[in-house]
């Protein structure tokens, strides 16, 4: 592997970095959720990164679960999504604050 | 420049660049499609780092089952761009984002700065073949095996909760 370990990292914070923009600057909430999408999945880049360059299979085994809560996160959110969207015809995370004291 | 250091190189610029036309698009459903060009790049860069079966799951996974169901439910609200929502910067997501900026620079420094004694020195010899289905399977089903079990309960109770929060009325 001729690609040092940091520069993977590198990559990595950069992904993350942009998703946390995302988050923070968009207010669409679908939008929102690919942003945390993103952000998954770079942290799963520094765990295959580590895995490799340490030769220890525990990170890709942690990247798998964190794959399957992904996919749970996918399923309930987008659920909470078409809910809110029934209720309030809006996914404008400004509009909808209706938890909010 | 070695073959591989080029591949990262592009990979890595494909993934940034379409990570951010992902944030700055107008449009979810592009969003959506740049984000899938992302997860394709990521899919590499694994294979990269001889995670067969991961690279395989990021796919099948990721771009085929999660973003399938993302751009399905854009299409059922209907979030085209006939209407896009109004956003707007203002004082508070500018404050925002240049601290985002402040926390890329602190891990670019923590990565990349110096003092990386954490790094290791030398890959272990013969762990290229970690990631084959072969040893990702011993380790799932041996080492891993409760909590693999586990997580077959979240996702029983995921596919419940969407049910129930989807449905109409019970």
């Amino acid at each position: 592997m001729s690609v040092p370990l940091p520069l993977y990292l590198a990559l990595s914070a950069a992904l993350f970095t942009i998703g946390v923009a995302g988050v923070l600057s968009r207010r669409n909430a679908i939008v929102v959720f690919m942003c945390i999408e993103l952000m998954l999945n770079s942290v799963n880049l520094t765990l295959v990164a580590f895995s490799a360059f340490l030769g220890d299979i525990t990170g890709q085994a942690l990247v798998f679960f964190v794959m399957a809560v992904a996919a749970a996160e996918a399923a309930v959110g987008l659920a909470i999504v078409i809910a809110i969207f029934r209720n309030k015809q809006t996914v404008n995370i400004d509009e909808i604050n209706i938890l909010k004291w | 420049m070695t073959a591989e250091t080029l591949i990262f190189a592009l990979l890595a610029i494909g993934a940034i660049v379409s990570a951010i036309l992902m944030v700055v698009q107008r449009n979810p459903l592009m969003s959506a499609i740049y984000l899938i060009a992302n997860f394709f790049c990521l899919a590499a860069l694994y294979l990269l780092l001889h995670a067969q079966l991961l690279a395989v799951l990021q796919i099948v996974v990721y771009a085929g089952a999660i973003m399938v169901l993302v751009i399905f439910v854009i299409m059922l609200l209907n979030l085209g761009a006939e209407n896009k929502l109004t956003e707007r910067l203002n004082v508070k997501i500018t404050i925002g984002v240049a601290l985002v900026v402040g926390l890329l620079l602190e891990l670019l420094y923590v990565v990349l700065g110096p003092g990386q004694d954490w790094v290791p020195a030398v890959v272990p010899a013969g762990t290229a073949g970690i990631g084959t289905v072969e040893s990702m399977g011993a380790a799932l089903f041996g080492q891993f095996l409760l909590p693999f079990e586990i997580t077959s309960l979240l996702l029983l109770a995921a596919v419940i909760g969407a049910v129930i929060l989807a449905k109409k009325r019970l």
